[in-house]
């Protein structure tokens, strides 16, 4: 029982980290409301011309901009989190001192960008979800129960968007300059998370498509279940079953790549 | 005072009852805050003279890089006056870096991917430097410095010492005045240092460069300055010769020794004692004067002795004995 | 006096130039990679006027604006903002650079440190965006019901260069402010992010209060919205004179001198805490 321990002090050591950037964190608070707002009246001005446009109805358009600002930071949907870090790291070749460690590379990242999540998660959303609550009409849930749901569902969102920028940050092995990764990551991750327009109101074809791919695991779904859209245990079942699945998927192949480039590192000489 | 400004030569690094305060704020409930003043630089005296190597010493957190800052017209100073080569470096701070140049240890100002000629180049252009004195410049340093062959390769290729050189040649094409050199040997091989070191003894002799060094190798100022000036606290604590310090210090240097397994504390070594252990490892004090020769083979006569390295005095440590005394 | 003020700026354009082509030499070392992130950059940013076109396909208009005339909203604001990116994008970076320290780097150089952060880490990949936002504009001005002339031409031109201004000084100002405030980096993405997202739609879309705050607080208005109601032959929702319509080069010279001074205090204030 030493290593689940000691992945636990990790993640408890990304909190703290993050937890001390005060000035950091009402900066990221006061961004994400400015942005609810702007986004916010667009989509009254869109769910005006049509109503129940994607199967929302108004008030659940802008608690999903709410929720959509809310987990921002916490699901790292503009990238970031560990992922600077980790690509400074293979830049200059100090990863290969991390894999001569004791302990697994992608699990000791996983934990600790948990943490950084948890953290974001409470300092970073719960302010613009208050403040939008009180400037518009939400559509929260009084169960306790769908916010308990909702939660797990965050977290299984968390570890699908750190598997992903995970798999990007390992580019970085290939591609000496990363800088551009990261904005593609980015871009990725804003648009086909729902970020910048609910996934279930993209039409036709790409419709389906999007809500099938691994970003729809890191705000849709969560949202979905929030607003009471997955309910039921066969909706709730789905939902957990698609961020699980893609969650396993996704750390395989991350698991996968690491090991390539980690022969690649020991080839170089570091 | 008179308004007039000369260069005096006595006075060419000239501080007089420098002080630098800091306001900190600190959170002290939910929202109050308490501020108090943090005296940084606490009324220092110093001038230096056109063409001195001054040692420039005292542990971290001292004050040391406040007053390199306020030198180097970083920071503006809360109190005292400031002279360097005539100027007030907060005033004329953009007159100033002209005539400066500074070297950081731990922090290269070269461009990492293109050849490290392209960095120069760049000098030139920042410093608007004259083709013919540029070209001098570059001649010289890459002779002496011995970077001959280095100059297209990408600096991201070179090794920490080419590095260094490269480095300190960059903080000279523009024939500074004043050399402000932070932990410049620092993390280097042996021969790497001993050329750095042999370079700058040159460089003061021939150009007549007035050079302000701040380290933490104690050999380092052994080897390159007769002065040193100790800050700790924001307060002077010593300006003198090296010897003087060594006096007041009485240093020691450490032999750290490797046994096969865990022991007692070694005894019965003449002219050293024992001052610390850890595991199979410890620690013998003995003075910085005598030879080490003759402590080793004590030591592998009755230990069983698997490894030994010899720590010179640390700066630290020579301050510290100057407070115990 | 003048002159001198003059021949400073020479030399600050002069060595902005130098560094800039340091950098991108520097991104040259790296040519495949370098090719790769522009086309990866040129075709991501189309994914940003994707979720317009999208919302297009349910609707006719968005506040009353059609397709075109939000394409040109678009266009506008995302052009003049690549513009401040690509050559002032390296502002959010001083909070970092204060702490640690390679600020103290660049002030002891004789360049001013203004033309230093602003040249500092130079990307041409940028030009992906500004790329975008110029194939979305060309498109909207011919789909536009506008009478073309020399005079709405050169409407258009100024706004751009207005524009690039304003948020080039929104740059400034939000890195002077880290001066201050070393981690608050991300309250500038509020207004430059933020800003370039809300011009990006029609101002009838947003709040009577919120207009008026992007109009005198933050003068983000004229960046593009001003004077392409102008353009389009649209009613002003705050109902100011007709002269506010062509205000956008006295207001970007007016937050030129506020930058400036800021800036300036700014970088007084570190030099007298240096942190």
């Amino acid at each position: 029982m030493r290593l689940p321990r000691l992945y636990f002090a990790v993640a408890g050591s990304g909190f703290r980290r993050y937890a001390t950037y005060r000035m950091a964190t009402a900066a990221g608070v006061f961004t994400n409301t400015i942005f609810g707002f702007i986004l916010a009246y667009t989509f009254i001005a869109l769910w005006n011309e049509r109503p129940q446009l994607g199967g929302y109805d108004q008030s659940q358009a802008l608690t999903f901009v709410w929720i959509g600002q809310a987990l921002l930071a916490s699901a790292a949907l503009m990238g970031g989190g560990f992922q600077d870090e980790f690509q400074e790291r293979i830049r200059t070749g100090d990863v290969a001192i991390d894999l001569y460690r004791p302990i697994d590379l992608q699990m000791w990242w996983l934990a600790s960008d948990l943490g950084r999540a948890a953290f974001h998660l409470v300092g970073r959303g719960v302010v613009p979800l208050v403040v939008g609550a009180f400037a518009f009409e939400l559509a929260l849930p009084g169960s306790l129960l769908v916010w308990a749901l909702f939660l797990l569902s965050v977290f299984l969102g968390v570890v699908v968007s750190f598997a992903l920028r995970y798999l990007f940050a390992l580019c970085g092995f290939w591609l000496l300059d990363a800088s551009g990764l990261g904005a593609l990551s980015m871009l990725l991750s804003l648009f086909f998370s729902g970020m910048m327009l609910p996934l279930n109101v993209f039409p036709g074809a790409l419709g389906e498509i999007v809500r099938w791919l691994p970003w729809a695991a890191t705000l849709q779904v969560p949202a979905d279940v929030l607003l009471g859209v997955r309910q039921g245990g066969a909706g709730i079942a789905g939902a957990f079953g698609f961020q699980s699945v893609w969650a396993l998927v996704l750390l395989g192949c991350g698991r996968l790549l690491q090991k390539v480039a980690t022969r690649r590192v020991v080839v170089q000489g570091g | 005072m008179t308004g007039e400004e000369s260069v005096d030569d006595d006075g060419f690094i000239d501080v007089r009852e420098l002080e630098k305060v800091f306001t900190v704020r600190r959170r002290s409930g939910f929202l109050r805050r308490t501020t108090s003043e943090v005296r940084a630089v606490d009324g220092i005296s110093f001038a230096v003279p056109r063409g001195e190597m001054v040692g420039f010493i005292g542990p971290n957190g001292a004050g040391k890089s406040t007053t390199i800052k306020m030198l180097t017209g970083i920071l503006t100073p809360s109190g005292g006056r400031l002279r360097v080569a005539g100027v007030d470096p907060w005033k004329e701070r953009t007159q100033l870096v002209r005539r400066i140049g500074v070297v950081f240890g731990q922090r290269t100002t070269l461009w990492w991917d293109l050849p490290l000629r392209d960095s120069y180049a760049l000098v030139k252009r920042m410093y608007r430097i004259p083709e013919a004195r540029y070209r001098a410049n570059l001649e010289r340093c890459v002779e002496l410095l011995e970077l001959d062959g280095l100059l297209e390769v990408p600096v991201r290729q070179l090794s920490l010492g080419q590095r260094m050189r490269g480095d300190i040649t960059a903080a000279l094409l523009h024939d500074p005045d004043v050399l402000y050199l932070d932990e410049p040997t620092i993390g280097l091989d042996v021969i790497s240092k001993a050329r750095v070191r042999e370079f700058l003894l040159n460089l003061n002799a021939e150009m007549g460069t007035t050079v302000l060094l701040t380290t933490h190798d104690l050999s380092d100022i052994e080897y390159l300055c007769k002065r040193v000036v100790v800050i700790d606290h924001g307060r002077l604590m010593y300006d003198g010769v090296l010897a003087g310090l060594h006096e007041v210090g009485s240093s020691e240097r450490t032999l750290v020794v490797d046994l096969e397994r865990e022991m007692p504390p070694i005894e019965g070594v003449h002219g050293a004692r024992t001052v610390r252990t850890e595991g199979p490892r410890q620690w013998l004090a003995f003075p910085a004067a005598a030879s080490a020769a003759p402590l080793v083979s004590q030591v592998a006569a009755g230990y069983p002795l698997v490894d030994l390295s010899i720590r010179e005095p640390d700066i630290e440590d020579v301050i510290a004995r100057m407070y115990a005394r | 006096m003048a002159e001198g003020v003059l021949a400073r700026a020479a030399w600050g354009l002069r060595a902005y130039g130098f560094i800039v082509a340091m950098w991108v030499r520097s991104t040259m070392a790296y040519r495949a990679s370098f090719a790769i992130m522009l086309a990866v950059s040129f075709a991501t940013t189309f994914l940003d006027f994707a979720a317009i076109m999208i919302m297009f396909s349910h609707v006719e208009a968005l506040g009353g604006f059609s397709l075109p005339e939000v394409a040109f909203l678009y266009g506008t604001s995302s052009v003049a903002f690549g513009l401040a990116d690509l050559f002032l994008g390296q502002f959010e970076r001083i909070g970092g650079r204060v702490r640690d320290g390679t600020m103290d780097l660049l002030l002891m150089r004789p360049v001013p440190v203004l033309v230093q952060v602003a040249a500092d880490r130079f990307a041409l990949r940028r030009l992906g965006r500004i790329s975008q936002g110029a194939m979305v504009l060309t498109w909207s001005l011919f789909q536009l019901d506008v009478d073309w002339n020399v005079g709405s031409a050169l409407m258009v031109l100024v706004m751009i260069v207005s524009g690039g201004c304003i948020f080039g000084c929104v740059f400034v100002l939000g890195g002077a402010f880290q001066f201050w405030a070393q981690d608050a980096s991300e309250v500038q993405n509020a207004f430059t992010y933020g800003g370039t997202t809300l011009l990006q739609y029609p101002p009838t879309v947003f709040g009577k209060d919120l207009v008026r705050g992007v109009t005198f607080v933050v003068p983000l208005a004229f960046v593009n919205w001003m004077p392409a109601l102008r353009l389009l032959g649209r009613d002003d929702p705050l109902g100011l004179p007709g002269w506010v319509d062509f205000a956008s080069p006295a207001v970007a010279l007016l937050c030129c001198v506020i930058t400036g001074l800021v800036w300036r205090a700014g970088l007084r204030a570190y030099r007298s805490t240096g942190s």
